[in-house]
């Protein structure tokens, strides 16, 4: 059985390395990467089998691609806190020399990342190429992947959906964060997304809601996404966030998509998340 | 006599590189095909045939299967995609940037029906823009080659080479002049002919209009160079300067714009390197239109005349 507690406290950190991070950088994403910070614990601290040794071909573990690559901060700070790369080097997030770009990359070799994104829309067809890969290799580990719920409206997804269902991609997992925000306001006002859950049943997919910001019900929901792995269709689990969750002045809107916090609303942010694991220290080169 | 680059047979650059794949698929078993609903026009069926579980059949959907292909690539395969070169380059540019180039995904870009001789289709499908857009982007090996064979041994090539590779072929029956046991060396020009009045370079389709130009120059007593760039990136340098040193002149050929090509780049080296006069035969910055591919090149001034008439200028 799953520690709860431990899982949320771990949460709780990741959530203040991404406040910190995007603080001093003073440039970032914290209103997603807060929304996601449960899904990235239960993932890379639970559910996946994973290696944080870490090898680009990923031979026999379960993979992890980010679509959605503006929340690297929750990526980054998981990948730390789960033994990729020492946390003291979340200090470097967007500075100059730094592996741990605004968006993530290969290109400085940081461990945990297989492929570029930022430029959206693409990391579900990534995703289903390393999918492919693992069948032709015999390989029945999983693929997870995340999208954001703006992501949607790239074209590119839905050609996706369209060759996962029609090669039966039963050993992949899409989560979209559905938090209904994007930068120049909800999906609603911007972009209507529709019916998302009738669209992907469309396309050829099993799709599952949960709410993603509860540690239990996202436990439970990936435990059962996996138990789904095989049955010759690929998943997509709408997750329900709130972007900015777990910092309340952050919560409820798209404000804080793309800003990062002020001195005195790191002080606010940092005092509704209790340090638990230990606090990164500041590299200061 | 210079001359042992005669045509012995007439096929498609697009027919070698079938032709490579489908031995590349019996020697490595980690190459693994894409194709965007364009099987047979990529000459990918005999592939599909004996490696069915190695060909992914993607559907109209370009931007879906270059990130495939990087998916692909990630895990250890070596994948090689195949629709026409529009649709292989400024239709997925950004894909193709971030995750394949900016990525460092070891995967083939194979690009048929490139430039004018697609023919009647029209200028929708006959891109000239395409070298420029892959050869820009940092890591990108950008190869075209001049013939059935070299498309073949460039084909064969490219699966050795670890990194992302444009390979950039066309529709046409074209002379085969290249013998099939030519090396073929990624980054290598070939000197095709060796002469010391003027230096003719080319790629792709238009190498073998300059062997043709050599030709009808020798009759007026002009004894030029030819040398083939089948790889256009990297480039190499130091094949042309020497040239060039020698010959104190440049006629450039592409079935291709003249802003960001092979001439371009020639035209930087010899500007830092070897200053001299040149010309250049290639398109001027227009888009095509519909017409028989031999047509087509005369209209738009890529003839062994053209080529001809530009060394002349020269003297």
């Amino acid at each position: 059985m799953p520690d709860i507690q431990q899982l949320e406290q771990t949460a709780t950190q990741i959530r203040r390395d991404i406040v910190r991070m995007v603080h001093r950088a003073q440039s970032g994403h914290p209103g997603g990467s807060l929304g996601c910070a449960d899904y990235f614990t239960a993932l890379y601290f639970e559910i996946m089998n994973h290696k944080p040794e870490f090898n680009m071909e990923g031979h026999g573990e379960d993979l992890f691609f980010l679509s959605n690559g503006h929340i690297s901060p929750v990526w980054y700070a998981s990948l730390a806190r789960s033994g990729y790369f020492d946390v003291d080097e979340l200090s470097s997030f967007r500075m100059i020399d730094s592996r741990l770009q605004g968006h993530p990359a290969t290109h400085e070799g940081l461990p945990g990342i297989r492929v570029a994104s930022g430029s959206l829309g693409q990391g579900l067809s990534v995703a289903m190429g390393a999918a492919y890969a693992k069948r032709l290799n015999g390989d029945d580990s999983i693929i997870w992947a995340l999208t954001g719920d703006g992501e949607l409206q790239e074209g590119q997804i839905w050609e996706a959906a369209m060759f996962g269902a029609h090669y039966k991609l039963d050993q992949l997992i899409v989560t979209v964060d559905r938090n209904g925000q994007q930068i120049d306001g909800s999906n609603d006002h911007v972009m209507s997304l529709g019916d998302l859950e009738a669209k992907w049943k469309a396309f050829g997919w099993s799709v599952h809601t949960f709410d993603g910001n509860n540690m239990e019900t996202t436990l439970r929901a990936l435990q059962e996404a996996k138990s789904r792995v095989g049955q010759g269709q690929p998943q997509v689990l709408l997750m329900q966030t709130e972007m900015g969750a777990g910092v309340d002045f952050m919560m409820g809107s798209h404000e804080w998509h793309g800003i990062a916090p002020n001195d005195e609303q790191l002080e606010a942010a940092l005092q509704q998340l209790p340090e638990t694991l230990g606090d990164y220290s500041i590299n200061k080169q | 006599m210079w001359d042992h680059y005669q045509a012995y047979d007439k096929k498609a650059t697009r027919d070698g590189f079938g032709a490579g794949l489908h031995e590349l698929g019996q020697k490595n078993d980690q190459v693994v095909a894409l194709c965007a609903d364009l099987l047979g026009s990529l000459k990918m069926q005999a592939f599909k045939k004996e490696f069915p579980d190695r060909f992914i059949q993607v559907g109209i959907a370009e931007a879906n299967m270059m990130g495939l292909a990087a998916g692909l690539a990630t895990a250890g395969k070596i994948p090689f995609t195949g629709t026409f070169a529009n649709f292989s380059t400024g239709r997925v540019y950004d894909q193709i940037r971030q995750s394949i180039a900016y990525s460092g995904k070891n995967v083939k870009i194979c690009a048929s029906h490139a430039g004018l001789t697609l023919g009647e289709d029209g200028a929708t499908h006959q891109i000239l823009e395409d070298i420029g857009m892959m050869k820009m982007l940092p890591g990108m090996t950008v190869i075209n080659p001049c013939d059935y064979a070299q498309t073949k041994a460039a084909t064969l090539a490219i699966a050795d080479h670890d990194g992302p590779v444009y390979l950039r072929f066309g529709r046409p029956g074209w002379p085969v002049f290249i013998p099939e046991d030519m090396p073929f060396e990624i980054g290598k020009g070939q000197k095709l002919k060796e002469g010391k009045d003027v230096t003719l370079m080319a790629t792709g389709h238009m190498t073998w209009y300059a062997l043709e130009a050599a030709r009808s120059l020798e009759k007026e007593g002009v004894d030029a160079e030819v040398l083939n760039f089948h790889t256009i990136k990297p480039f190499d340098v130091d094949l042309l300067i020497e040239s060039v040193r020698k010959t104190g002149r440049l006629v450039s050929a592409e079935e291709h714009n003249r802003f960001g090509g092979l001439s371009d780049m020639a035209a930087q080296y010899l500007a830092l390197h070897q200053p001299s006069p040149m010309r250049i035969v290639a398109t001027q910055d227009t888009f095509g239109e519909s017409g028989k591919p031999a047509d087509l090149l005369e209209k738009y001034g890529l003839s062994p005349q053209h080529i001809h008439r530009a060394a002349v200028e020269l003297l």
